[in-house]
């Protein structure tokens, strides 16, 4: 099993009225941006993730958000060019290439090649189709978002593979002379690790590739069910997905004691937290959702997607009054929900062990990354919570994966299990923890 | 009541479902972006004396999505094959916001498929002043909000979207939107070589806006007027982006006496 480390690199200068003022963290106008204050933090982060690698951590994560103070990382393949250089043995996971809001796969093609040249293959690099609202922020018509999703991502992988020089004429892509001379480092290509917060289009693709899928902090009951349709997609494709197939992406904050934990780690809820990070109306471009999940979210006014609920967007949300305290009470109710449904785990080692052997119980998953506080929590109180991450959750949970055999995907390349014709596939995920709970 | 039917027609093995109500000589009605919401009173008192015909876009739910159709320029040359094929051209026309694009995309390319035409509040030129509202970062209930001056006094507006949105109606909603969005995204629901090809183009023309418009600006129509100098230019005063139900009589005035003259 492997432990893996992110965070967003949270914005920790911007006062939080102005956030909830906004309404969501997209659209807070970058007239806050404070160059100097950025520059201490982007080094920080820097730090902060060798200093990961340093405590043990076997991955260092790294995603990009665009015109959001949500997470600092708006290019970076930026920053995992200085840690392919600055770190020796950690592996450098991107969750991921927003494929189709940088529209340009050859580009990403030749950076990403490089990356793992300097790390030495230490790349693992992983795709998404980017936020609703990137889709406005970097003009990517959200109608071809699938579309081009698959198209770069078929195109990368032919020019790691394929000797050029070659031409490509495509249906959004084209290129008179594709002949990159950076080429990966790993053989045939870094692995590709995908994320997502439970798209089923995107399970189903993922397991037709054989391509580990990470639930970005997703439901866990409904998680364990998008698990097992990836093991019926596997099946049908010839094999048994396991561990190696799965990967969990969890908010998780520790520090000495639980109290203290308790008070910082509110500030996962910071300015709305993972609710507010793009208004409804940013957050589903048109034609950016399925058919499908278009008519689920017609369907079921209260079904909720990154908290967007078809109630939410059928309301008359544009020119939202907002009322300050009842955003806070709504955070702090949220607080407590998350905790209980163990979306979010925070306490001292000891209660985190037990919450997060739930997790892995659950979703038998072959790697967890820890995603990290959000909000003004000094270099401090962030590094304690990763020092017993490192020092006493890691070894605990290490030994609890052994015990239920979750071997991970550097470990065992997903897709190798093959599957008789005709053999019943085992299932892949237990909702046992979650009914005992009562949260499943 | 006219009685409406749905036809589908087949133009080059691709279907095209058409709603037709009406008697008379036909008279080909581009509905906008967000689909065709509905007979209205101006469908019913126009249908007295002409056969509508209105093509229910690809990818809005009733007519099959043309994956071959990326543009305005794509769909316009589609509707064109249609009339071509069922020998209609030339045809009046009265095309809507993005109908009035797809309208005057189809007179550029063939100055003889049109014997009038109408385009009422129409997008498809970059305007001389102002912005076309973006309706893409917006909800389908603000959007529908902007499309009329004044809903309160405006009962056909009440009529077809007051109320509860149903799952299906909300469907069809984002399935406009998602096509219009295939087609329009960028550059935004105009295209920079129109005015260009619109030049010299003689058929009889008439623009329709109101001062209250706020998704397409006055600048659009002064840029078809400037491209087509010898059209005749209609400003409803108060009216905001559907003149054909916000004021219904007066539309339906000038619309049958430039019809007739």
């Amino acid at each position: 099993m492997k432990f893996g480390y992110f965070t967003e690199r949270p914005v920790r200068w911007l006062p939080e009225e102005v956030i909830l003022e906004n309404g969501a963290h997209f659209g807070v106008s970058n007239k806050y941006y404070d160059s100097e204050k950025a520059a201490d933090e982007y080094n920080y982060y820097i730090d902060e993730n060798c200093y990961a690698e340093e405590l043990g951590f076997d991955i260092i994560a790294l995603n990009e958000h665009h015109g959001n103070p949500f997470c600092m990382g708006s290019v970076m393949d930026v920053e995992a060019a200085i840690l392919a250089r600055v770190t020796k043995k950690a592996r450098i996971l991107l969750i991921g290439n927003p494929l189709p809001v940088i529209k340009h796969p050859l580009r990403m093609a030749e950076e990403l090649a490089e990356i793992d040249v300097i790390s030495r293959g230490r790349l693992i690099t992983g795709w998404v189709r980017g936020a609703g609202s990137e889709q406005f922020f970097n003009n990517a018509n959200p109608a071809y978002n699938r579309e081009y999703f698959e198209e770069a991502h078929d195109f990368i992988v032919k020019a790691w593979t394929r000797p050029g020089p070659w031409r490509y004429e495509g249906k959004h892509f084209h290129y008179r002379h594709v002949n990159p001379w950076a080429l990966p480092y790993q053989k045939p290509h870094p692995p590709f690790w995908i994320p997502g917060v439970l798209s089923p289009e995107t399970i189903r693709w993922c397991a037709q590739h054989a391509y580990p899928y990470f639930g970005l902090g997703t439901t866990l009951g409904p998680t364990c069910d998008l698990w097992e349709y990836y093991a019926d997609e596997a099946q049908k494709c010839g094999y048994q997905a396991g561990p190696e197939n799965f990967g969990y992406v969890v908010p998780c904050f520790v520090a000495e004691t639980e109290a203290r934990a308790q008070e910082l780690g509110k500030l996962f809820l910071f300015g709305g937290g993972q609710h507010t990070f793009a208004l409804p109306e940013h957050t589903f471009p048109p034609g950016y959702n399925s058919k499908n999940a278009i008519r689920i979210l017609a369907k079921q006014p209260q079904a909720s997607w990154l908290g967007i609920s078809g109630e939410k967007l059928h309301a008359q949300v544009e020119n939202h009054p907002v009322n300050l305290e009842d955003a806070k009470r709504n955070a702090e109710a949220d607080y407590q929900e998350a905790q209980k449904h163990h979306l979010l785990i925070v306490g001292n080692p000891e209660n985190v062990i037990k919450k997060l052997k739930v997790v892995l119980s659950s979703l038998r998953v072959g790697t967890i990354v820890i995603f990290s506080v959000q909000g003004p929590v000094s270099n401090e109180d962030r590094q304690t919570s990763m020092r017993l991450l490192a020092e006493e959750v890691m070894p605990a949970l290490k030994e609890h994966a052994k015990s239920l055999d979750l071997i991970d995907a550097l470990e065992r390349s997903p897709g190798q299990n093959k599957l008789q014709a005709g053999v019943k596939r085992l299932p892949v995920s237990d909702k046992g923890p979650l009914v005992e709970l009562g949260i499943a | 009541m006219i009685t409406t039917i749905e036809e589908t027609m087949s133009v080059f093995e691709q279907e095209l479902v058409v709603l037709k109500g009406g008697s008379g000589r036909p008279l080909l009605i581009l509905h906008d972006e967000l689909g065709y919401p509905g007979w209205m009173t101006w469908n019913e008192r126009l249908g007295r004396q002409r056969t509508l015909l209105m093509p229910l876009q690809p990818g809005f739910g009733k007519t099959p999505r043309l994956d071959w159709v990326r543009s305005y320029r794509d769909l316009a040359g589609f509707y064109s094959q249609m009339l071509r094929e069922a020998n209609l051209a030339p045809i009046d026309a009265i095309g809507f916001s993005a109908g009035g694009f797809i309208a005057a995309e189809m007179a550029a390319s063939n100055p003889q498929i049109f014997s009038k035409m109408i385009l009422v509040a129409p997008m498809g030129l970059r305007p001389a002043q102002g912005e076309i509202m973006d309706i893409f970062p917006i909800t389908i209930r603000s959007h529908l909000r902007a499309t009329v001056a004044d809903p309160v006094h405006t009962p056909e507006f009440a009529q077809i979207y007051g109320g509860e949105m149903t799952p299906e109606v909300f469907e069809a909603f984002e399935d406009a939107r998602a096509e219009t969005a295939r087609l329009g995204w960028e550059p935004y629901m105009h295209n920079p070589s129109l005015p260009h090809l619109l030049r010299g183009v003689r058929i009889p023309t008439l623009l329709v806006r109101g001062t209250a418009d706020l998704v397409v600006p006055s600048g659009c129509v002064d840029a078809y007027k400037q491209a087509l100098p010898h059209a005749e230019v209609v400003i409803l005063d108060g009216v905001g982006h559907r003149p054909e139900i916000e004021a219904a009589a007066q539309f339906e005035r000038e619309v049958a006496r430039f019809l007739a003259a």
